[in-house]
């Protein structure tokens, strides 16, 4: 099912050289804020605004940083960066509907979850949850990702790119052998 | 227009590559993590290096537009939010990218990790101001530089290497990890097997 790390890392590396030939480095966590402005722009007009010589301006100050760019992306949705994350999700969707689905198991939960805590789907949303916000916090403050800092990031040799993965890993190796003792 | 349809085509690749190689499967990237199972770094590097070669090698024959380069900048805040990304990251098994397919792919799990995501992205937006003047977002080592020189780049090196060779070294030392690393560096002994 796993394609062999052979053939799935020159497909993944492909795809990231794919993206700065043709366009810029991958990324995908600004996307969160993008669909937070589009959320919060619809309830209150007021949040992003045009100036006269056309330029987008916001009432928060991360919205109206470097020039208004994600004032102006919030404006106008049909933009490359918020239709590729969009498209990763039709991406991911044909792939796994193709190669059979993944199974009502693990659509509640991983293997490796219910190896070391058990069926309780409640606990493992609440911890996804809370790890969700966790994770965009922390990328919104490293200003990258996974996909913008470690990969596209250490791809150009960005110094924030290897700062970023060390931190990373830092926590996350700790983390992972202290919660998953068990193996799946 | 065409932005767009290349939006569709690259990020519909992306969407289709991080599915097939178990980037959005959290029990491999839980594996990976606990150094139980190392095939997705393999690929993860394997990939990393793929990518630097063809586009410093692509720079150097001119099929490659430097100015398509995009660095980030270097400051505290990448590494403190790298650790918080880190621990959130291996407790849940997603990261930004790898929710979107992990939802994409039916994990309920991957949906609420994406709210909290929302959330929190939220929450940056709400404090931005606070982590600035903390000093948190103060540049190091120069900003958005790049470890060599890369010609023809707007970014500055952090030595003066030239950046596109140096691009392709470091890229095939990626790919030489990825062959060395073995499958477990965790010993099976160290781990409880699940009943």
């Amino acid at each position: 099912m796993t394609l062999n790390w052979k053939i799935g890392g020159l497909a993944l590396g492909f795809v990231f050289f794919l993206a700065v030939l043709l366009v810029k480095p991958i990324g995908v966590s600004t996307q969160f804020v993008i669909f937070d402005g589009i959320l919060w722009n619809a309830v209150d007009s007021s949040v992003v605004t045009q100036a006269d010589d056309g330029s987008y301006t916001s009432t928060n100050a991360y919205l109206a940083k470097s020039g208004g760019k994600y004032a102006k992306n919030i404006a106008n949705p049909l933009n490359y960066s918020f239709i590729f994350a969009l498209a990763m999700v039709i991406g991911g969707a044909a792939s796994a509907y193709l190669r059979g689905g993944i199974g009502t198991d693990e659509r509640n939960m991983p293997a490796i979850w219910r190896a070391n805590f058990g069926d309780s789907v409640i606990k493992r949303y609440a911890v996804a949850f809370a790890a969700g916000f966790v994770v965009l916090y922390g990328a919104r403050l490293a200003g990258g990702c996974t996909s913008g800092h470690m990969m596209s990031g250490m791809m150009q040799t960005a110094l924030s790119g290897y700062i970023f993965t060390a931190g990373a890993f830092a926590a996350a190796i700790p983390t992972a052998i202290i919660l998953f003792r068990k193996e799946a | 227009m065409t932005s767009i349809l290349l939006a569709l085509i690259i990020g519909g690749a992306f969407g289709v590559v991080l599915d097939r190689t178990g980037a959005a499967n959290p029990t491999l990237i839980g594996k990976m993590l606990n150094l139980t199972n190392l095939h997705l770094a393999k690929t993860i590097l394997l990939a990393i290096g793929t990518g630097s070669v063809l586009m410093f090698g692509g720079q150097m024959l001119g099929l490659v537009d430097v100015a398509h380069m995009s660095v980030k900048s270097a400051y505290i805040g990448v590494f403190v939010g790298g650790l918080l990304l880190g621990l959130g990251w291996a407790a849940s098994g997603f990261c930004p990218g790898t929710s979107l397919v992990g939802a994409a792919a039916g994990r309920k799990d991957a949906w609420t990790f994406i709210g909290g995501g929302l959330l929190g992205a939220a929450a940056y937006m709400a404090t931005y101001p606070g982590s600035k003047d903390m000093g948190l977002l103060d540049k190091v080592g120069g900003g958005k530089v790049t470890l060599g020189t890369v010609p023809g780049a707007k970014y500055e090196g952090l030595t003066m290497i030239p950046g596109d060779i140096l691009g392709i070294a470091l890229g095939a030392v990626f790919i030489i990890v990825a062959f060395m690393l073995p499958e477990r560096l965790m010993k099976k002994a160290d781990v409880v097997p699940a009943e």
